[in-house]
């Protein structure tokens, strides 16, 4: 054992990698003597990737997904950011809104599927909507938190520089809120991410939650199941790890805790 | 008050001249906030006037409203009665041609040095905004820090980047609200040092706010001693000591035991 508070570069690498192998060993055994039929092993799951890969539909579920997330989540960041910068900035506006916003927030995109149908149909706008409605509320009050949490020491420096209220809000109020609304849009982009795949399980007939409700009831294909879902694992994860990138660049750093 | 109105000094008192031109008047101004249906008197009757190049000190005990009467005079807050003029003018807000200077917390990490310094020259042109830029950089002694961070500065640095952000836009008046409170006693001394050099060389109008009697003593022309709150103006030290000034000289030690005596301090711990 090292005593070392720092772990060095290949235990950052070897212990989490040891954890997931070890994982895998007791998928793999758990599956072989519990002799189940249903649930597929490791390499089972394994061999229905290379199908998916074979046949080439998955690259166009994967971009289906993504392109829906985007939408989805385009649009809530480019409607959010401006509204909730406005509420955070009018708060007398923002005592109006806000109620509504907090009953809004709380219920879950799956809830408005029926809703969603309803009005837009069976299809992408049903499922993009759905994804706009999960992702625009954590962006709307992360930046009417990050406009309230500007210190006051930096709006007084920005005025006494002689700034236009807009200049202000361009200038000091944005910057400064900006590592919070970064924040915001992280989970956004999060919730996004897990949004799209219920959504194709009901809305639509391609994507990574189309690929596993079809995998199911075309053949029971649970090793494609859960192939689809380990992409959507990693996906995610390579997603996340793109978005927290930004949280580096120079200009936002200072409203981070890095370790450097 | 014998200490403070002794004219024997072997010095040479300050230039009288330059001290005739009024900058900023306050006149009968007073400050009440309303907390939870209280009645808080902040400020009570403040008259002051601070000439033209003076560096006047606001001295009194944290809490006791000096830092209120700062940002009322920066045009931040308006007083509940009373009036404060600026070249003769009622201050209504606040105005690039006085910067308030904050404990380095105004600095604003989203910019570099560069930027800091150059926030307030947007209207200028490029190359001028360049060359103001550089020369504050040089007279603050940042060079080499021009595209760092504030997160990568030390607080000295800090504080330095943030008086050279005022200066950059020329204003004709100072307002510093403690500004070396955060620093190490031994930075503070440099600070001091380098506050008194920039302020001979641009001759700015300066009112500093500082609970520290040795820091109002070694920088000031006239001291102002206030009260407990409601703060009130107990008395107008003129310090009659050129710089630099020597902080063991009799007449400094004299007038900073006047000081300590005024506030009701016994000089012994």
């Amino acid at each position: 054992m090292s005593t070392r508070s720092v772990p060095r570069r290949w235990e950052k690498i070897f212990w989490p990698g040891l954890a997931f192998a070890l994982l895998l060993a007791l998928w793999y055994f758990a599956v072989r003597w519990s002799g189940t039929k249903v649930l597929p092993s490791p390499v089972e799951v394994k061999n229905g990737l290379a199908e998916l890969l074979h046949q080439h539909v998955l690259w166009k579920d994967i971009a289906d997904s993504l392109r829906r997330v985007a939408e989805g989540f385009g649009l809530a960041a480019l409607l959010g950011i401006p509204l909730g910068l406005t509420l955070g900035w009018y708060p007398a506006a923002n005592n109006v809104v806000n109620p509504v916003i907090q009953i809004l927030r709380p219920i879950s995109p799956i809830a408005w599927i029926p809703v969603a149908i309803l009005f837009l149909g069976i299809g992408d706008h049903a499922a993009t909507s759905l994804i706009f409605l999960g992702a625009f509320f954590p962006i709307v009050v992360s930046c009417v938190d990050g406009v309230n949490n500007v210190s006051f020491i930096y709006r007084r420096a920005g005025r006494n520089f002689g700034l236009s209220p807009l200049q202000l809000l361009r200038r000091v109020v944005f910057p400064a809120a900006l590592p919070n609304i970064l924040v915001g849009l992280r989970i956004a982009f999060g919730i996004a991410w897990l949004v799209v795949v219920a959504a194709e399980m009901v809305a639509v007939d391609s994507g990574l939650g189309f690929l596993i409700i079809d995998s199911r009831n075309s053949g029971k294909r649970y090793d494609l199941v859960v192939a689809a879902m380990l992409l959507i694992g990693i996906i995610g994860l390579a997603l996340d790890y793109l978005f927290r990138s930004l949280e580096r660049i120079r200009s936002v750093r200072w409203g981070f805790r890095h370790e450097s | 008050m014998a200490t403070t109105t002794a004219t024997s000094s072997p010095m040479t008192p300050p230039d009288q001249s330059a001290l005739l031109r009024p900058k900023l008047t306050v006149h009968r101004v007073s400050m009440v906030f309303h907390r939870d249906d209280n009645a808080v008197p902040v400020l009570d009757n403040i008259e002051l006037t601070v000439a033209d190049g003076e560096f006047v000190c606001l001295l009194g005990p944290s809490g006791c409203g000096k830092s209120t009467l700062l940002n009322t005079m920066a045009g931040f807050l308006s007083p509940t009665g009373g009036e404060i003029r600026v070249d003769n003018e009622i201050v209504r807000g606040p105005d690039p041609r006085r910067i308030f200077v904050f404990q380095e917390r105004g600095v604003f990490p989203w910019l570099t040095v560069e930027g800091n310094i150059g926030f307030g020259l947007a209207k200028l042109s490029r190359t001028e905004r360049e060359r103001r830029i550089a020369h504050y950089v040089q007279m603050v002694g940042l060079q080499g820090f021009e595209k760092a961070y504030p997160s990568e500065l030390s607080g000295g640095m800090k504080q330095r980047l943030e008086v050279a952000r005022a200066l950059a836009v020329n204003p004709d008046m100072l307002f510093l609200d403690e500004p070396f409170g955060a620093l190490d006693s031994i930075t503070r001394l440099t600070m001091r040092r380098e506050l008194l050099r920039i302020w001979e060389a641009e001759r700015k109008t300066v009112v500093f706010v500082t609970h520290d009697i040795d820091e109002a003593v070694q920088l000031a022309d006239r001291v102002v001693v206030m009260s407990a709150r409601p703060a009130t103006i107990q008395q107008i030290v003129t310090i009659d000591i050129p710089h630099p000034r020597d902080i063991s000289s009799a007449r400094y030690l004299e007038l900073r035991d006047g000081i300590f005596a005024q506030i009701g301090l016994a000089h012994r711990i």
